[in-house]
């Protein structure tokens, strides 16, 4: 009996390897892991899982002549519940790679795995330079943007225009340190200085009583170290403190189409930000807004351009390397060139970091706008030597060796 | 300058008075949800998504039909509280026969239903709702920048909540409502329509989650997921008051809402778990509640 049963089970593993064995040359398959149901979903959202199969399409559906299929879950903003569909997805569903990955303590925890298990994972969706950073990863990439692109974006441009004192108001997370720290840092390099900072838990309701403390803290500029839902209550009740008549400032660090959107001109008009796509910037990217605005009634952001741009370098490496062995594909990544709608002549560090130019954007005055989805001027490019932390400075040990 | 606590008087009294305003709404919602679960015996899960309905409802009115803030506050209260009517009668009178489990699990079920569809359908970003002409702008109170809108909220929720205690404990109809609860064979025999009158409860509840809705769209993004981040708190507020008593809950949002404002100067991290801490104390010390009367 006894044997029987281990005979059973020994038989039962030894197929499923074999089987996945088979399967992970027959095909190639990425898995689009962020929040689809948080504060985070438009940021990301479906809409990436969207943007990713535009990319298999335009690419000819197939690389090395085996199909390629997406795979998407909702890891709920949660750390756990990612790690678990990641070892899932890795193991016994012959996922190759993992991308998006909003949110920070996500990403971190994701990209362990990956680096673990000798797997590709592109972020496109989290900030925290720490991904590239200390805890960087020789199968990681970091592709859209950072908290010190934002920093350094929207941040240097309100330092310049006399903004020299700040307060923060900080997502009470791992992306909220890092965005409040690289801006703090960039602030006091520039002659400015940082008088308080708040932290308050993600998805906040009320942000009144952390207005209150910003406003009578006496700051030029009210940091906005949050994202997504939070940073759309926090401008639409500070404008009910009279925070901005009262003349300070807000800069929102992470804020993006789809949260301007959300928020609608009337309240969002002003606004410095920093994005690393527009779809309203040149001809060619509007081809690829309209394209996205058919597939998903909304135009994309840095995060859906970032995750098009992503899959599509992903599946070019693939293809150069001729194997979708890791290792491989990962040394290709890291040598070949970004050109696409989201990326010109973009080039990527040995800390994994995807270098390229981010823009600093205005949100328009709403008799301003032409068309609906026409939200920013671009008031300047910042080159992506600027934008991103010299690899050597990063902190991760791959960039000495 | 004056302080307490470390704290600068200005500040501590603005804080005191935000956690005021944020009372109001834990004080509203924990009220339907009380007089449902006092009356009914149903926990009404679905409370959250009938708030949230409730914002919806006045940006769909505003956007759609060009219905402004004043004919919405009347006009949300009753779509929803009629649809709330509809549901009772349908689906959650079908529950009162077995555990309340069965009812917590229904009205669940029901919530995430609603609130995933309208996340499908208008994304979790929100839609904005500007603030009525009227009530736009602010008065310097010396402490603090009190938007005007805000301070119609506290009176308007005050009054609210005080009417709808009198209804029930001073007026025949709450009369005949408590009757039916505490023995609701012997109140049908009088030739009173009870199963009507549970029906008329739920509506009630429903429409004063809603009526908080509009009072919230001017203040947050209307957006799927408002009902979700405020429904657990408002439970907490109910058990802390004593589950079923009206009184208690509305008195206990007002406080739990104060106790949260303050903890967000002193420790904000720990501002989203300080009220189940109490919760926690509570129901160690006083198990029915603060309000509640020992079964």
């Amino acid at each position: 009996m006894h044997k029987n049963l281990i005979a059973t089970l020994a038989l039962m593993l030894a197929s499923s390897t074999a089987a996945l064995a088979d399967a992970s040359d027959g095909r190639v398959k990425i898995g689009i892991l962020n929040d689809q149901s948080g504060v985070y979903a438009d940021f990301g959202g479906k809409s990436s899982y969207e943007a990713a199969l535009m990319a298999v399409e335009d690419f000819g559906g197939k690389v090395l002549g085996v199909p390629v299929e997406v795979v998407t879950a909702d890891h709920q903003n949660k750390p756990d519940i990612a790690s678990n569909i990641a070892r899932q997805w890795y193991d016994t569903e012959q996922v190759d790679s993992i991308m998006e990955l909003t949110t920070s303590s996500v990403a971190l925890a994701v990209q362990a795995i990956s680096k673990e298990k000798k797997k590709v994972n592109i972020v496109t969706g989290a900030a925290t330079t720490e991904l590239t950073g200390k805890q960087c990863s020789p199968y990681g990439f970091h592709w859209a943007y950072d908290t010190h692109s934002l920093a350094v974006g929207t941040g240097g441009a309100l330092v310049k225009q006399g903004g020299d004192s700040w307060f923060f108001l900080t997502a009470d997370y791992a992306f909220g340190y890092s965005l409040e720290e690289n801006t703090a840092n960039f602030v006091k390099e520039n002659g400015g200085s940082v008088v308080g900072a708040v932290r308050h838990p993600l998805a906040t309701t009320d942000f009144s009583s952390f207005l209150l403390q910003a406003q009578s803290s006496g700051a030029k500029v009210i940091g906005l170290a949050n994202a997504g839902l939070d940073t759309s209550n926090a401008i639409k009740q500070a404008a009910e403190f009279g925070i901005v008549q009262g003349g300070q400032r807000l800069a929102a660090l992470l804020f993006t189409l789809a949260e301007v959107h959300g928020l609608g001109l009337e309240a969002a008009q002003g606004l410095t930000l920093t994005e690393g796509f527009y779809w309203n910037r040149d001809e060619e990217s509007a081809k690829f807004g309209k394209r996205f605005m058919e597939r998903t009634g909304k135009m994309p952001n840095m995060v859906h351009a970032g995750t098009y741009s992503a899959v599509l370098q992903y599946l070019k490496a693939i293809e150069k390397a001729g194997s979708d062995d890791a290792d491989a594909v990962a040394k290709e990544l890291h040598a070949l060139p970004v050109n696409d709608v989201f990326a010109q002549n973009g080039t990527v560090a040995p800390n994994g970091r995807m270098i390229h130019d981010m823009y600093l954007l205005e949100v328009k005055k709403p008799d301003e706008s032409k068309e609906p989805w026409d939200y920013f001027k671009v008031l300047a490019t910042i080159p992506g030597k600027d934008a991103f932390i010299d690899p050597a400075q990063s902190g991760c040990d791959l960039v000495k060796s | 300058m004056t302080t307490i606590f470390g704290i600068p008087l200005q500040a501590f009294l603005g804080q005191l008075l935000i956690g005021l305003i944020n009372g109001s709404f834990y004080a509203l919602l924990s009220l339907g949800l009380a007089i449902i679960f006092g009356l009914l015996r149903v926990i009404n899960f679905a409370h959250g998504a009938q708030y949230m309905l409730g914002a919806f409802v006045a940006w769909l009115l505003l956007s759609h039909f060009g219905i402004g803030y004043w004919p919405t506050l009347i006009l949300a209260p009753l779509l929803v509280g009629f649809l709330g009517a509809v549901i009772e009668r349908t689906m959650l009178r079908r529950l009162y026969s077995l555990d309340p489990l069965y009812g917590l699990l229904f009205t669940f079920g029901l919530a995430l239903t609603v609130e995933g569809t309208f996340r499908y359908l208008y994304g979790s970003s929100g839609q904005p709702y500007a603030t009525p002409a009227l009530l736009a702008g602010g008065t310097n109170l010396g402490f603090m920048f009190l938007p005007i809108y805000r301070g119609w909220v506290i009176a308007f929720s005050l009054a609210v909540c005080l009417g709808t205690w009198l209804v029930i404990e001073k007026t025949k109809l709450g009369s005949y409502l408590r009757a039916a609860t505490e023995n609701p064979v012997l109140v049908q025999s009088f030739g009173i329509n009870v199963p009507f009158l549970l029906t008329l409860t739920y509506g009630l509840g429903a429409a004063l989650a809603a009526l908080a809705g509009v009072l919230a769209a001017p203040i947050y993004q209307v957006s799927p997921l408002m009902g979700s981040n405020i429904i657990i708190i408002v439970f907490a507020v109910v058990v802390v008051g004593g589950m079923g008593s009206i009184m208690g809950a509305i008195i206990t949002g007002y406080m739990l809402g104060v106790a949260e404002g303050l903890t967000k100067v002193f420790y904000p991290e720990a501002s989203n778990i300080v009220i189940f801490v109490i919760m926690a104390f509570v129901l160690l010390i006083r198990p029915a509640g603060l309000f509640g009367r020992d079964a």
